[in-house]
């Protein structure tokens, strides 16, 4: 392999790994704020063993997204430096607003949200929790604008400097921002976001509830962890649609290749599953005939673009494995609708916690989402190619020219060798915080007989 | 003043931020294994606890505004160094992860293993950030494409090595001088001791680079020598207008960065630790302030021929983008100052472990 495909691979693999922890991270942001939220109105002591108690989920989760993140930052410089100089004035942006806008506000108040429950009063901490909840959504937003703006490029000319390099020069700031393709993928990824976190508290309660383990705890984490599940799975195919009706517009040769349409026709059929066959650049499953034009346009007669308008180096390759990721998203986010609405006809029934066989499959579910999302930015990036940036940088045009295969062997084979040892180290940290469970109120109120005393007393039982 | 010199001061204060506060955390790492027992060990882990993700952050957004205020510098930085990045990006994923699986489980193993991995990750990447400052200072072999044209060891000489020493033993002192803010009793002692020991070889090496940094490239005087010496590439209108109050006032700098170095042991022994960290922060302020003033216009120089180096007008965005992200930056900013305040104040004062603690 060569510098260029050693580098998408260690990029792929840096950003997929990455990828696992901040929508954790965003999604059960949201939830700590409704626990924490439920327990300043309510005054009621199980809300703060269940805000407490997710808040220890949520640090192991975000350390290690923080420390598998700081990698991305640097990555564009380190194996992409042609593509950074041609879209640094552009692309470069969105990252340093990144960092001053939302990385910054996030950490901050990280301190008070994971150390400061007995440090500030209970209105600043809720605060506190809403920022970091706040600020991982803006880091989203700063991130996604910049990516959004490498798959529909605007706001932007080519400028040739007197050395004879030529770059991507910002036209309009707020267009770059807005690029055509921003907004939708923004709320696309948030609400996914939203799905997995949910899904995580979903799958640790459906545990406790099989073990007959903090039974109240565990039943009330559910039900909210549900209405926001059910509420993200519902809204995600609505945005969904308007995403994939931006990508028809801006990059059509993308959407082609995740419906797994060759032919330019008329009547465009929606495949539900199947295959892609390059030699015979045919599509073989069950379909819907005529759905995708009637998605697209509202009209089974509309006329939708296939692969073939497009030349051979301009298709997205392979464009079997698009196809299938595409279809494993969409497929996964319509079984979420199902779980969820099936467990809320139960909870309506007050029957959902004793369907043990429904709890088991929430509790295995937890992965689903992962992979949901996953999928869908797998999706989004192996449909831009052969672009880095659509339509004008290629992606072998981006490589850095002063390294070299060896180098990046080097640095691809330690990631996986750390990446590995991080994941069983998340995962083994994980399972001993959800086997030891939530602190009961006793032993929260033995250690802290008075509020202002606790930190103290605390220090001298431990030395 | 323009937008290109306007970022210039911007990355350089993003980096002096840094420098001054994960300076810190990576000196504690540094200092980690000298600590004995667990809860000196858990002491130590936790005086940075609620900060150092914060702190991070401050090189993150550096990289950030590279990317979006010099995109050559950014792209010709992190390639031509790409091993020794690649190291230090590990180095920091290990420390931060360590801090926070460390103290999960009671297992003797388990512990020594990620206090290991906290500590050789820091000093890693204090001897890196070294190493990377001290090819930049001497110059590397930038080509016409602004490209690197060398390999992995042409980054390491003895020079590169000397200022890569350096900046480990500064950050440790820097380190060690934090923590007599947030010990006490016996372990405060010994971080006293500490200080001191770390005080010794840094004020030996601070001398040894100065003098090697002017023998080996002269240049980075030129700034600040009233005219006397010339700069190896362009000299900026700014420094030919202006260079005799430059000059005055990088003296003065000089100066005031010798008192601040003496009144570290003195303020220790006075057992005021704040006035050391301030003087020691100080310091650190200077001697980013002799580098950035010993490069400009200049922010990489090639030593194959000065015509190939980057300053911060061919290695710039456009105008139109650093005007914007400067306002930006002037709205954003102001909140960074608040929030690392609020943080930091609701931190002070000795570290006590309590149950939400590392």
């Amino acid at each position: 392999m060569d510098v260029e495909q050693l580098s998408r691979l260690q990029f792929a693999f840096t950003a997929m790994f990455h990828y696992i922890f901040p929508p954790f991270s965003i999604g059960m942001g949201l939830l700590l704020v409704l626990f924490e939220s439920l327990y300043i109105i309510t005054k009621k002591r199980i809300y703060e063993t269940i805000t407490r108690f997710w808040i220890k989920i949520f640090a192991a989760n975000f350390s290690v997204g923080v420390a598998t993140g700081i990698v991305l930052e640097f990555e564009f410089g380190t194996n992409w430096a042609a593509y950074s100089r041609f879209v640094g004035d552009v692309f470069g942006s969105p990252l340093a607003a990144e960092g001053i806008f939302a990385f910054f506000l996030e950490s901050g108040f990280l301190a008070i949200l994971l150390f400061g429950w007995n440090r500030v009063k209970p209105g600043m901490h809720l605060f506190a929790t809403i920022m970091v909840a706040f600020g991982s959504i803006m880091s989203g937003f700063w991130i996604i604008v910049a990516n959004s703006w490498q798959q529909t490029p605007v706001a932007y000319e080519l400028v040739t400097d007197a050395q004879g390099f030529t770059r991507a020069v910002i036209t309009d700031f707020w267009g770059v921002i807005f690029s055509p393709s921003s907004m939708p993928r923004f709320f696309h990824s948030i609400v996914g976001a939203f799905v997995q976190g949910a899904f995580l508290v979903l799958s640790v309660s459906a545990y406790y509830i099989l073990k007959k383990k903090h039974l109240e705890f565990a039943q009330r984490s559910f039900f909210i962890a549900l209405l926001v599940a059910a509420g993200a799975s519902l809204l995600q195919p609505a945005i969904g649609h308007i995403s994939a009706h931006v990508a028809y517009e801006h990059q059509p040769a993308k959407l082609a290749a995740f419906e797994g349409l060759y032919e330019t026709q008329r009547e465009a059929p929606l495949y539900l599953f199947g295959y892609t066959d390059p030699e015979t650049e045919t599509t073989t499953g069950l379909a819907v005939p005529g759905g995708l034009s009637f998605l697209l346009g509202w009209d089974t007669d509309m006329e939708v673009k296939g692969l073939d308008q497009f030349a051979k180096e301009d298709r997205p390759p392979p464009v079997n494995a698009v196809f299938q990721s595409y279809h494993i998203m969409v497929g996964l986010g319509m079984l979420f609708i199902a779980m969820t609405l099936l467990a809320l006809w139960f909870y309506f029934r007050s029957t959902l916690f004793e369907q043990r066989w429904f709890m088991k499959l929430f509790m295995f579910s937890v992965a689903l989402p992962v992979v949901a999302n996953q999928a869908g930015w797998y999706s989004a990036e192996r449909g831009r190619q052969p672009w880095l940036v659509y339509g004008l940088l290629r992606t072998k045009d981006g490589v850095s020219k002063s390294i070299s295969a060896e180098e990046v062997i080097i640095s691809l084979v330690l990631f996986a060798l750390i990446y590995l040892l991080l994941f069983f180290t998340w995962l083994y940290v994980l399972d001993k915080e959800i086997k030891h469970g939530p602190d009961t109120h006793e032993a929260q109120e033995t250690a802290y007989p008075d509020r202002r005393e606790r930190i103290d007393v605390l220090s001298k039982t431990l030395h | 003043m323009d937008y290109n010199i306007a970022w210039f001061i911007v990355v350089g204060l993003l980096l002096t931020g840094y420098a001054i506060l994960d300076g810190f955390d990576l000196g504690v790492g540094a200092l980690h294994l000298f600590a004995k027992g667990d809860h000196d060990r858990r002491i130590m882990l936790n005086s940075i606890g609620p900060v150092w993700d914060g702190n991070e952050v401050w090189l993150v957004t550096a990289g950030g505004a590279l990317f979006a205020a010099f995109p050559e510098i950014y792209a010709t930085a992190f390639s031509s160094f790409y091993l020794p990045f690649m190291f230090l990006l590990f180095a920091l994923i290990f420390r931060a992860v360590s801090i926070e699986f460390r103290s999960k489980e009671d297992m003797k193993a388990w512990r020594n293993f990620w206090d290991a991995c906290f500590s050789i990750g820091s000093i890693m990447a204090a001897l890196l950030f070294g190493i990377a400052i001290g090819n930049v200072i001497l110059g590397f072999e930038i080509g016409a494409d602004r490209s690197y044209q060398g390999t992995f060891f042409d980054l390491f000489t003895p020079y590169t090595l000397l200022t890569g020493v350096f900046n480990l033993f500064m950050f440790t002192m820097h380190g060690a001088i934090y923590l007599t803010m947030k010990t006490e009793g016996a372990l405060k002692q010994r971080v006293e001791r500490w200080v001191l020991k770390a005080y010794v070889p840094f004020v030996l090496f601070y001398a040894l680079t100065t003098v090697a940094t002017i023998y080996l490239r002269p240049a980075m005087l030129a700034n600040f020598s009233f005219g006397y010496i010339p700069q190896e590439g362009t000299t900026h209108q700014l420094i030919i207008d202006h260079h005799v109050l430059i000059s005055v006032l990088a003296w003065l700098v000089v100066l005031l960065n010798l008192l601040a170095i003496l009144n570290i042991p003195r303020a220790i022994h006075k057992n005021r630790p704040f006035q050391a960290f301030i003087s020691s922060a100080l310091m650190m302020m200077a001697i980013i302030l002799f580098f950035a003033l010993g490069l400009f216009p200049d922010m990489m120089v090639s030593n194959l021929s000065p015509k190939y180096s980057l300053h911060i007008y061919n290695a710039a965005s456009s105008q139109g983008t650093l005007k914007t992200m400067l306002i930006l930056s002037c709205i954003g900013l102001p909140f960074v100052v608040v929030y690392t305040t609020i943080i930091y104040r609701t931190y002070r004062g000795v570290t006590r472990l309590d149950e939400s603690s590392y």
